[in-house]
């Protein structure tokens, strides 16, 4: 397992600048908000945290459909399913989403701060948004690993990948906003959503792997 | 109730055309499929499985 | 033992499409009928029903909205049994039903955002609230859409099946998420200004209308519904003839 997420962080690093691209796309969304709701200040820092969760969204599910197409390509895909008597298919599963996490979302959970002070957001807002976005970012990918594993033999999955994961992932970006402005604003609470959000991403590393896995399953025979 | 009465009927009128659009697309589809079935049995195509019971659908 | 055997053999029969197929024939026309009945009456009960003294005329709208939110509702339900019919125990029938519920879904949740909008402009004077159960109403609508896109995109009718039912099943356990988390949210940000309509608010001149309108939708879903199955398994059959048509001309083409 050890040895399988070392080779998907590798192939990940090696892939086509799939890193940069993500980080890049995030950055372009980031930047494309003041020029739609113009350069206030305040405005920007009062929308800063829900503009950087959407942008990191949007972002994770741009590379989603990489998680399983590559494996598929080369074959490896069938290898790791003929495999399942040694290893839960799940399991594997859930290693490839967490090399996927590592390579392609973390980087932009790195950056996030960065783009927080573009976004013109206070210290503790913008610490708070890249916490939530550490904790909340792994229950997209592993979401989106359902989606990825029912699309993965389609020809243009990305886009309905996309299209699939997304009403799914609401409840993830209501308690990442909500937590993160909780940070900030006095009446309201940060641990709760906070915890809300932690207890999501554990509900879908249970849920995504499974799921996709009896996907991935069924489009192999 | 005058100035409500448009709202009703445009609920009313969006919902009929709404399963209206439905009922004739569900109808219409159950026409081509009855239609390209009976032009497959009149080339004499038939099912592997073919049954008696068949010729009621 | 016979008698169980019989029974487990009718069980079996019931299964079978072509089974089905008969049932749905004789069985349509009776449905169709009971369903044109009890929506001509419960639509001329809706008509005469008597104005809200606090709503006023437009509680006429409440006599389809409401149908359509519970028929959204029970759909996806439904969705979700076949969804388990075909990934447990492999139902040939399970996957049918559930492709052809899912349009007829979708239709019913777009109705009742929209009549839910034309009662809210009157009412609330806004279209549209984000609130807790207009969201989570409109991601059941979004989800209806992907899992359509899904079974359209996929070509091969058993991996369709499949990866469709993962996907329901997928979506109606994140439903109560969805549910709470918007819930939640709604109470942090605004005070919550959804309809209360509990069953014994409600007087029982507009509760009887109501309920055959209900009655009625449900039936007219259902005929719909078997209607649609009826299309589908006629459609698979044109496919399977088809292929063997083309696969004979070949065979007589190389001889």
């Amino acid at each position: 397992m050890g040895a399988l997420f070392i080779r998907d962080i590798r192939l990940g690093l090696r892939a086509g600048g799939g890193v940069l691209i993500g980080i890049l796309f995030f950055l372009a969304v980031i930047t494309v908000v003041p020029f739609g709701v113009g350069p206030d200040l305040k405005l920007l820092a009062r929308i800063g945290a829900a503009m950087l969760w959407i942008g990191a969204l949007l972002a994770t599910l741009l590379g989603l459909d990489r998680l399983f197409q590559a494996d598929r390509d080369d074959g490896s895909l069938d290898l790791l399913i003929m495999a399942s008597e040694r290893h839960m298919l799940a399991l594997t599963v859930l290693i490839k989403c967490l090399a996927h996490w590592t390579v392609s979302v973390l980087p932009l959970v790195v950056a996030s701060p960065l783009l927080g002070l573009f976004m013109n957001m206070e210290p503790a807002a913008i610490g708070a948004t890249t916490l939530t976005l550490l904790v909340g970012t792994p229950a997209i990918t592993l979401i989106g690993a359902v989606g990825a594993a029912v699309a993965v033999s389609l020809p243009r999955g990305g886009l309905l990948v996309s299209v699939i994961i997304l009403p799914l992932t609401v409840p993830v970006l209501i308690f990442g906003v909500s937590a993160s402005y909780g940070a900030v604003e006095d009446p309201a609470p940060f641990l709760a959503p906070f915890l809300i959000l932690a207890a999501i991403t554990l509900f879908f590393a249970v849920l995504g792997p499974l799921a996709a896995a009896a996907a991935l399953k069924s489009s192999a025979d | 109730m005058s100035n409500h009465a448009g709202f009703i009927l445009a609920a009313y009128g969006v919902s009929f055309i709404a399963l209206a659009i439905l009922i004739g697309w569900i109808f219409v589809d159950q026409r081509t499929q009855r239609q390209a079935l009976q032009e497959l049995e009149l080339r004499g195509v038939r099912r592997r499985s073919e049954a008696k019971t068949d010729g009621a659908s | 033992m016979s008698e169980t055997v019989s029974k487990t053999a009718r069980w079996i029969d019931w299964a079978n499409p072509t089974r089905f197929m008969t049932f749905a024939a004789a069985f349509l026309p009776w449905l169709g009928g009971l369903t044109t009945l009890v929506l001509a009456v419960g639509f001329w009960m809706s008509m005469q029903a008597p104005d809200d003294y606090q709503q006023g005329a437009t509680v006429k709208i409440m006599f389809i909205h409401v149908p359509f939110a519970w028929l959204s509702m029970m759909c996806y339900t439904i969705m979700t049994l076949a969804a388990l019919g075909t990934l447990v125990w492999r139902h040939p029938l399970a996957d049918v039903s559930a492709k052809a519920a899912a349009p007829i879904g979708a239709v019913f949740t777009a109705l009742a955002l929209v009549t839910g909008s034309l009662w809210g402009k009157p009412m609330w004077g806004t279209w549209w609230v984000w609130d807790a159960r207009l969201t989570s109403v409109f991601v059941l609508f979004l989800m209806y859409l992907g899992i359509i896109a899904l079974t359209r995109a996929i070509d091969d009718p058993a991996k369709s099946a499949k990866a469709t039912a993962i996907l329901t099943l997928v979506g109606f356990i994140n439903i109560p998420i969805i549910k709470f988390s918007v819930d939640w949210w709604n109470t942090l940000h605004q005070p919550a200004s959804v309809l209360r309509m509990g069953g014994s608010t409600i007087d029982p001149s507009l509760l009887w209308p109501l309920l055959v309108m209900a009655i009625g939708f449900t039936l007219l879903f259902f005929t719909l519904h078997m209607q649609a199955m009826r299309n589908e398994i006629w459609r698979r059959r044109v496919v399977a003839m088809r292929r063997v048509a083309a696969r004979s001309a070949e065979r007589r083409t190389v001889q």
